[in-house]
């Protein structure tokens, strides 16, 4: 220990025993940090995203950026929905280099509903259920080229899925 | 105990299907129980699909994905009898994982 800490030895006069813890942690949080920022580029939890009330929060803690409307996403989604607890939504499109979808339910508690990271090689379309508290707009948007693009379909909700 | 997850990954032409379904409760921690006190939120965060150390489909989940969740993607480049991994973690730092057989 004495070796490694070479030149700090006089200072560890003062430090004692817990600057050295202090600076034991500084060591290891040096050390680790790429591998930490290298997950947070990719595939960090959105927790954020995820706390946002009303979708327009939502898409800018996920995306940072507008999106605007695109023919190019088929959402298929139903009129109505006479169980708001499982709702069945699909997504495809045809838009190129896609590199993500994600789901919103404008009027649930929380907006943003399910992201989804497509990489290169995976088919840019996506299915799966969801709950909605109330009639509701889903947005489907899709991520592709570095543009965000949606498609917005109304969904009525005779019983919804937040009440249990 | 069996595992929470089941998965079908068919190859379909040059692309696999792949269909997952997990028993998983999906508590939003909106609800409230019987004797009215809150159910605490528990739900899936993440779900990875992984082929040969690549991950071929990730999914951020929030509390509005429905109880037992099902999700349906496909992707390309794999072949029959390639493994695909699928796990999973929630927000209580549970998890589960399963490989399958892409058929």
């Amino acid at each position: 220990m004495t070796a490694s800490f070479g030149p700090l030895a006089s200072r560890r006069l003062f430090i004692k025993g817990a600057g050295l813890v202090a600076l034991i942690g500084l060591g290891n949080a040096v050390l680790h940090a790429p591998p930490v920022l290298a997950a947070s580029n990719d595939n960090k939890y959105p927790d954020d995203a995820f706390r946002q009330k009303n979708a327009t929060d939502a898409v800018k803690a996920l995306y940072g950026r507008d999106h605007e409307a695109s023919d190019k996403i088929k959402l298929d989604a139903p009129e109505i929905a006479e169980n708001g607890g499982v709702v069945p939504i699909a997504v495809t499109t045809t838009l190129p280099n896609v590199t993500s979808i994600a789901f919103i339910v404008a009027e649930n508690p929380n907006a943003l509903a399910a992201s989804y990271k497509i990489p290169e090689g995976t088919v840019p379309a996506v299915a799966n259920r969801l709950k909605m508290a109330k009639t509701s707009n889903v947005i489907a948007l899709v991520e592709s080229g570095g543009k965000l693009y949606s498609a917005t379909k109304e969904v009525k909700v005779t019983v919804g899925g937040c009440g249990g | 105990m069996a595992s929470s997850i089941r998965v079908r990954a068919i190859l379909n032409g040059e692309i696999a299907e792949v269909q997952t379904l997990i028993q998983h409760p999906m508590d939003t921690g909106l609800v409230k129980d019987a004797k009215g006190e809150l159910i605490p939120a528990h739900y899936i965060q993440q779900l990875t699909f992984t082929h040969k150390d690549k991950t071929v489909f990730l999914a951020d989940w929030g509390t509005a994905v429905s109880k037992d969740p099902y999700v349906k993607f496909a992707f390309k480049g794999a072949a029959k009898g390639d493994e695909l991994k699928v796990s999973w973690v929630d927000n209580t730092g549970a998890t589960d994982s399963l490989t399958a057989t892409i058929q």
